[in-house]
């Protein structure tokens, strides 16, 4: 009896290898989000998995499930120590920040932790400062930086996470000091802040920027990325302003599978995920949302995580 | 004047129809220990990205405001807060039940939270522009004194000793530190990965309340006195009303206080029904009762928090900057839809915003029949045999701690805060202020650490923390409730004396 359910194991075993790659996905996956339900991540997240339960994409719907806690570090943990790697377990990321994260120590993964997939977003940091703010341009913003060092208070949505990396770039770039003061509530929090006056500026999303500065709130004075963004056309970036900072900062937000994930279903996933999300209703709802849309293909993906792995390091050495 | 135009579009027959799926489904989603409302809307969101946007957001603001007033439910009935908010209902509320007064607490409990709701959605509808100033006013030393004055009310609540308040108070704020901190990025405490992300609020709820009184259930085990079956009193719902009015001092100071801290930007919202608990108990004719299934506790909780919903909503509205997490869940609901809030949502989309918030008016309404229907159903949860119950409400533990972040470790911290509790509680220490300890101590370490950092860089911590006129009001408010707890302490003192004397 054993000798046959043995047999019978086997045989069941090399029946589904290999038919593994051919019916995957044959049920629904499931997407770990590590920030709270209703935040910009999970917000995204959702939208564009809405459509993978379509024919044309991967057939099966893809549930989010949100592990937050400790600036995404819990769900991250989560990821690389505890999930399976079946590839029915995807998750999203964020870069810089689970790098950053990385790279400060005390937690259980890295990038050789992770296979990406596809990229769906970025939202670069932008600076912003109250609508009644004496200062117009960044270089109002460094002048005054230069005559009383270490003076000019700018709030961000914490530490090791993209705001604060920008705000490292703009210091080094422009050879001043300045008061990074990281929020507890995140970029919402980071930008009442600006919004009420406690601090004098602020690094914050160009998406929430952008709702800030049609309300009337805030100015909003360059953007951290190589070019100008669609939904900011008249906002130089720091580059035209003179100075060098490129996009090491901007929020990149994708999906990835934990390592040890078959290399059959990477194949499968990322061939089907960059096309589900250039779906047009996916593509409308991020629009409507002031959601920038990034899409980059897997090995895109890795050239990037590589990228920024060596930026980060060399900005976070000195901390 | 402006919103009367749009009461029609809440009643035409597709949105009413949202209104209450949304109000009852909320009152459901409420009642369900671990299901928050913020969680509660974010569950929701999926299923308006099929429908129009002011239709989408009538089931949301309905749910909103339903899970907040059904979050009594469990916290009347099994002792089990469905949120921070529903902490301060289960100090008289639950008692009440276990008097067989379950239903009348149920009544007041519905009736207080509609009269709080209506209230603070009429502040948002007339005073809104107001209010956003006075929302911003509130900056890193304000938000840290105002949690200094959280702690004032620690030593004196639910607890018959100060000095045992007041330590359960520092366990809260000791357990509130395990995790990565939320400004250094620190690492505190941390034992085990599941710990890293901090103690989070419901799960310790959940084990703080609940799992105490499931062990006292299991420990008087086959004892005959189980077949103490409470006689379920009813209650007409006449009477409740009449009692509700009755107790107007506790409505307008649980309905004042609910929506003032309702409207500060990440405080508000956890604080507001403890704080007025703790108010209508210092004015209150019948101080001594708070604490026994008075009434007048379950009003002064219950309608701070549903009045704090209207105004909670003030930041996002006009600011377009979220003040809860709950108003965070919204505006993705908002966005979805395209609308950004702000003047944007007032000048372009009046039809969107103004619905919403007639729906969350009709809402409150319908959510106080509604819950006035099923208080008498609902209270035969008290003839339940205790051994039934017990397991009943530790299988519900178990999944509401589950269901929050989908974690296991939630599970096994809600056990052990539980277990630890339930010997607390045997030397006379109290759930409640330690929950307070846990809830205040982030708000004040984060603010004071973000107010030294800007106070450092600018003008210096003295004048930064001591100067202005709302920093010097709060420190005053903050002494004042030291100096009249420590006189109400002497007075109750010599009261007891004398009845010894007398005695003898």
């Amino acid at each position: 009896m054993k000798k046959l359910l043995a047999g019978l194991a086997t045989a069941l075993l090399t029946l589904t290898a290999p038919a593994m790659a051919q019916d995957y996905p044959d049920r629904p996956l499931m997407m770990m989000v590590s920030y709270g339900a209703g935040g910009a991540t999970d917000f995204q997240a959702r939208i564009v998995t809405m459509t993978a339960g379509n024919e044309d994409a991967l057939g099966q719907p893809i549930a989010i499930v949100n592990k937050p806690g400790a600036g995404g570090r819990v769900g991250w943990n989560w990821l690389a120590t505890q999930a399976d790697a079946d590839g029915y377990t995807l998750g999203a990321y964020n870069v810089p920040h689970f790098i950053a994260q990385s790279i400060e120590g005390g937690v259980e993964y890295s990038t050789d932790s992770f296979e990406p997939i596809a990229n769906w977003g970025a939202d670069p940091a932008v600076f912003v400062v109250g609508a009644d703010s004496e200062f117009d341009t960044m270089e109002d913003v460094v002048n005054w930086a230069k005559e009383n060092p270490g003076k000019l208070t700018f709030s961000g949505a914490g530490l090791f996470v993209g705001h604060h990396i920008a705000a490292l770039q703009l210091e080094k770039a422009a050879g001043v000091k300045l008061a990074y003061i990281p929020n507890n509530k995140g970029g919402a929090g980071a930008m009442k802040a600006v919004i009420a006056g406690e601090v004098m500026g602020g690094v914050n999303n160009l998406s929430d920027a952008f709702r800030a500065r049609e309300a009337g709130n805030v100015k909003i004075l360059g953007v951290f990325d190589l070019d100008r963004s669609d939904f900011l056309p008249d906002v130089p970036t720091m580059a035209e302003q003179g100075f060098d900072i490129d996009n090491a900062s901007v929020n990149f937000r994708g999906v990835m599978v934990p390592k040890g994930t078959p290399q059959e279903v990477i194949d499968v996933l990322a061939e089907k995920v960059p096309a589900m999300f250039e779906n047009d209703r996916v593509k409308g709802k991020m629009k409507a949302g002031g959601s920038p849309m990034h899409v980059m293909t897997r090995d895109e993906v890795i050239e990037m995580w590589q990228a920024r792995q060596a930026t980060l390091e060399e900005l976070l050495a000195g901390l | 004047m402006e919103f009367i135009g749009y009461f029609g579009e809440v009643f035409q027959p597709v949105s009413f129809m949202l209104l209450l799926i949304g109000t009852i489904g909320g009152l459901i989603l409420g009642a369900t220990p671990g299901l928050s409302p913020t969680m509660a809307v974010a569950l929701l969101i999926p299923f308006t990205f099929q429908l129009e946007a002011a239709q989408g957001l009538i089931l949301l603001g309905a749910a909103y405001t339903s899970t907040v007033a059904g979050g009594a439910v469990s916290a009347i009935l099994l002792k089990i807060p469905g949120a921070p908010a529903n902490i301060a209902t289960t100090l008289d509320g639950h008692t009440m039940a276990k008097q067989g007064r379950g239903a009348e607490a149920l009544q007041l409990s519905f009736l207080a939270s509609a009269v709080g709701g209506v209230f603070g959605v009429f502040l948002l509808i007339f005073l809104t522009p107001v209010l956003a100033q006075w929302a911003l006013a509130f900056g890193p030393s304000h938000l840290f004194w105002l949690a200094i004055l959280g702690v004032t009310v620690i030593g004196t609540l639910d607890s018959n000793s100060v000095v045992k308040g007041l330590l359960s108070g520092c366990i809260g704020m000791w357990l509130a530190t395990i995790g990565f901190d939320d400004i250094m990025g620190a690492q505190r405490f941390i034992f085990h990965p599941e710990l890293s992300g901090g103690i989070n609020i419901i799960p310790a709820l959940i084990g703080l309340f609940a799992i105490p009184q499931v062990l006292t259930m299991f420990a008087r085990g086959r004892e005959p006195s189980g077949a103490e079956v409470l006689a379920v009193q009813r209650h007409p719902i006449r009477k409740a009303i009449g009692e509700t009015l009755r107790r107007y001092k506790s409505l307008i100071l649980g309905t004042g206080i609910g929506s003032f801290i309702g409207l500060i930007p990440g405080v508000g919202g956890q604080i507001a029904g403890l704080v007025a608990y703790d108010q209508a108990r210092k004015f209150s004719s019948e101080r001594r009762k708070f604490g026994t299934g008075h009434s007048e506790g379950v009003i002064a909780a219950e309608s701070a928090n549903n009045a704090m919903v209207g105004p909670s909503l003030v930041p996002l509205l006009t600011l377009s900057v979220p003040g809860s997490p709950t108003a965070a869940v919204l505006l993705g609901g908002l966005l979805i839809h395209g609308i950004f809030p702000g003047s944007d949502l007032f000048d372009n989309h009046p039809d969107v915003a103004w619905t919403f918030i007639n729906s969350m008016l009709v809402g409150q309404i319908l959510m106080c029949i509604f819950g006035l229907y099923v208080a008498g159903l609902a209270a035969r949860v008290a003839q339940v045999p205790q051994s039934v119950m017990a397991a009943l409400v530790l299988g519900l533990a178990v999944f509401g701690s589950y269901s929050v972040q989908n974690s296991m470790g939630d599970v096994y911290v809600m056990a052990a805060l539980g277990v630890g509790m339930y010997f607390l509680e045997r030397f006379g220490f109290a759930a409640a202020p330690l929950v307070l300890g846990l809830i205040l101590g982030p708000i004040a370490e984060a603010n004071f650490i973000q107010g030294s950092m800007i106070a450092d860089a600018t003008t210096g911590r003295l004048t930064y923390f001591f100067g202005g006129a709302l920093n010097l009001a709060l420190i005053g408010i903050v002494l004042a409730s030291v100096i009249y707890s420590a006189w109400m302490e002497i007075r109750q003192r010599r009261i007891d004396r004398k009845d010894e004397e007398a005695l003898a």
